[in-house]
């Protein structure tokens, strides 16, 4: 008997419309509940007794369109920011993680040097790496000294990579042995084995926490500007300063929700696509 | 001259002897059959020749040259032995040809081209032409451990080592592969295979060695170590595989 001219028993017809009232019964619950929450926060917060001031000075449309330039320009300094230290933080973690893998004593001194890495800078309050890095370096008046946003991003960097190279290793010891050992006894070398084998399993299994880090990178670049570069939460506190007005902090906030949406579905899509190909589908 | 000669093996884990005075010999184009409970040592000896674990006593030779020295490159020297796994581990991130072709491209510095054709021949032979673009988790398990036998055969090895090749495979698949394995036989493949099965190993094996407690009780022609057993302990092991209906 084929597919096509299988008639259904009774007995699963029963069953098939049983589990079509069910599912319109469950769609009709999840709408009324939404519209009941819904109803509800909206009650609450509108009926609030400062809800008037409240909308005053926080959803302001014209002070919002007033700032949006200076605020877009702001955000112009994350992106770039972003991508810089996201692309330089995601080398540094992969390094320092497979260097914390290698073998032998003649790699002691590495080893020890990338666990100290990341032990410190995992340790260490980004704000306090920021301002060593954007005040206390330029204070030693070398020559050729980067300009602040650069020291600031190499603040960045080598705070992130050491989150990232935590993130990396738990993917590189997340292969079974048995992927080194099919490997090695190809004949592969280590280095082989890792580039080839090992790291392209492990990337593809954190690049759900890899990619949530560089999400919160994307909130803490703005950070350099308490060196003086002017990001888009800076940008938002200098309008919100000359207007007394916070409605300049929701668009900024707005625009950060919006920058994320895309990075998140990006590796939504990925870890889909690799999980599709690798096991039927 | 033989292909492999250990003598006088020792492996220890952490206290518990594994590989205990093991001597083992295997000529060109001979087939070498394990036999033995779990944990007889069957496994750690395959590992052992194939350089994945340090050996704490006696040497092992391939095609003369001591392999045991521990300033021989292991890579070298595995670049001659095909490894088959009792649970194929094949590489999940690559398809059925990039699993085949990572060796002799990484390893022998083969071009891509080149590579790929022999795969494919290789798998046309084996029957899984049609294959070489799949995932190996789309692959059945006897699909999956023909693959990994074709990956080992790519690097063109002089010796085969196959861990209980057939242990994790359904028993309708297990045809398959032991049908691949008696065609290796039949082109003058060298092979040591540890196995459960002895009908098998009575069938394609030219020397089968019983191993108990990591050593080697009792070794010969298979119809003498399974048909007559002169050893107590190859006769209680024997008859426990009866019982368990594998022979």
């Amino acid at each position: 008997m084929t597919l096509l001219d299988h008639v259904p028993s009774e007995t699963q017809l029963r069953r098939s419309a049983y589990r079509r009232r069910q599912t319109v019964h469950s769609v009709l619950v999840a709408a009324f509940s939404t519209a009941a929450l819904g109803t509800l926060l909206v009650i609450a917060v509108t009926g609030a007794p400062g809800w008037d001031r409240v909308r005053l000075s926080f959803l302001d449309p014209q002070i919002a369109r007033d700032a949006l330039p200076a605020v877009l320009s702001g955000l112009w300094l994350n992106i770039r920011l972003l991508v810089c230290c996201a692309i330089g933080a995601l080398l540094l973690g992969l390094v320092i993680a497979v260097l914390r893998t290698l073998r032998g004593p003649v790699f002691f001194p590495v080893r020890a040097l990338a666990a100290g890495y990341t032990y410190t800078f995992r340790g260490l309050p980004l704000i306090i790496v920021l301002y060593l890095l954007t005040l206390g370096v330029p204070g030693l008046r070398l020559q050729g000294m980067p300009p602040v946003l650069v020291l600031g991003g190499i603040a960045l960097v080598l705070t992130y990579g050491g989150y990232l190279a935590e993130v990396f290793r738990a993917g590189i010891e997340s292969v079974h042995s048995s992927q080194l050992a099919a490997a090695r006894s190809l004949g592969l070398t280590y280095r082989q084995t890792m580039r080839h084998v090992v790291l392209p399993q492990a990337v593809r299994r954190v690049a759900p926490p890899l990619l949530n880090d560089v999400v919160a990178l994307q909130k803490d670049v703005g950070l350099v500007s308490l060196a003086g570069p002017i990001d888009a939460v800076r940008a938002a506190q200098i309008a919100t300063a000359q207007t007394f007005n916070y409605t300049p902090y929701i668009v900024a906030g707005v625009l950060f929700v919006l920058l994320a949406i895309p990075l998140i579905a990006v590796t939504d899509w990925v870890t889909l696509r690799a999980a599709r190909r690798q096991s039927g589908g | 001259m033989p292909l492999l000669r250990c003598r006088g093996l020792r492996k220890e884990f952490g206290g518990h002897v594994v590989l205990d005075q093991l001597d083992l010999t295997v000529a060109e184009h001979q087939v070498v059959a394990l036999i033995g409970a779990s944990g007889s040592g069957k496994s750690t000896l395959l590992r052992c020749v194939n350089l994945l674990e340090e050996i704490d006593d006696g040497t092992i030779e391939l095609d003369g040259e001591d392999i045991s020295d521990p300033r021989v490159d292991p890579d070298r020297v595995r670049r001659r032995i095909g490894m088959v796994f009792q649970a194929y581990n094949l590489f999940p991130h690559l398809s059925v040809l990039d699993n085949i072709t990572l060796a002799p491209r990484r390893v022998h510095r083969r071009g891509r081209a080149e590579a790929e054709a022999q795969a494919r021949e290789l798998l046309d032979r084996v029957g899984l032409g049609a294959k070489a673009d799949a995932y190996p988790d789309r692959l059945s398990g006897g699909q999956q451990q023909r693959v990994a036998i074709v990956r080992a055969l790519a690097n063109s090895p002089r010796l085969m080592l196959l861990d209980e090749v057939t242990s994790a495979l359904d028993p309708e698949l297990v045809g398959e592969v032991l049908a691949m394995i008696r065609d290796l036989k039949a082109d003058g493949m060298t092979m040591v295979l540890a196995t459960h099965e002895m009908g098998f190993a009575r069938e394609v094996a030219d020397e089968v060695c019983f191993l108990d407690a990591g050593r080697v009780v009792e070794s010969g022609p298979p119809e003498q170590v399974l048909g007559e057993p002169t050893q107590p302990r190859t006769r209680q092991f024997l008859r426990r595989i009866i019982e368990a209906g594998r022979l």
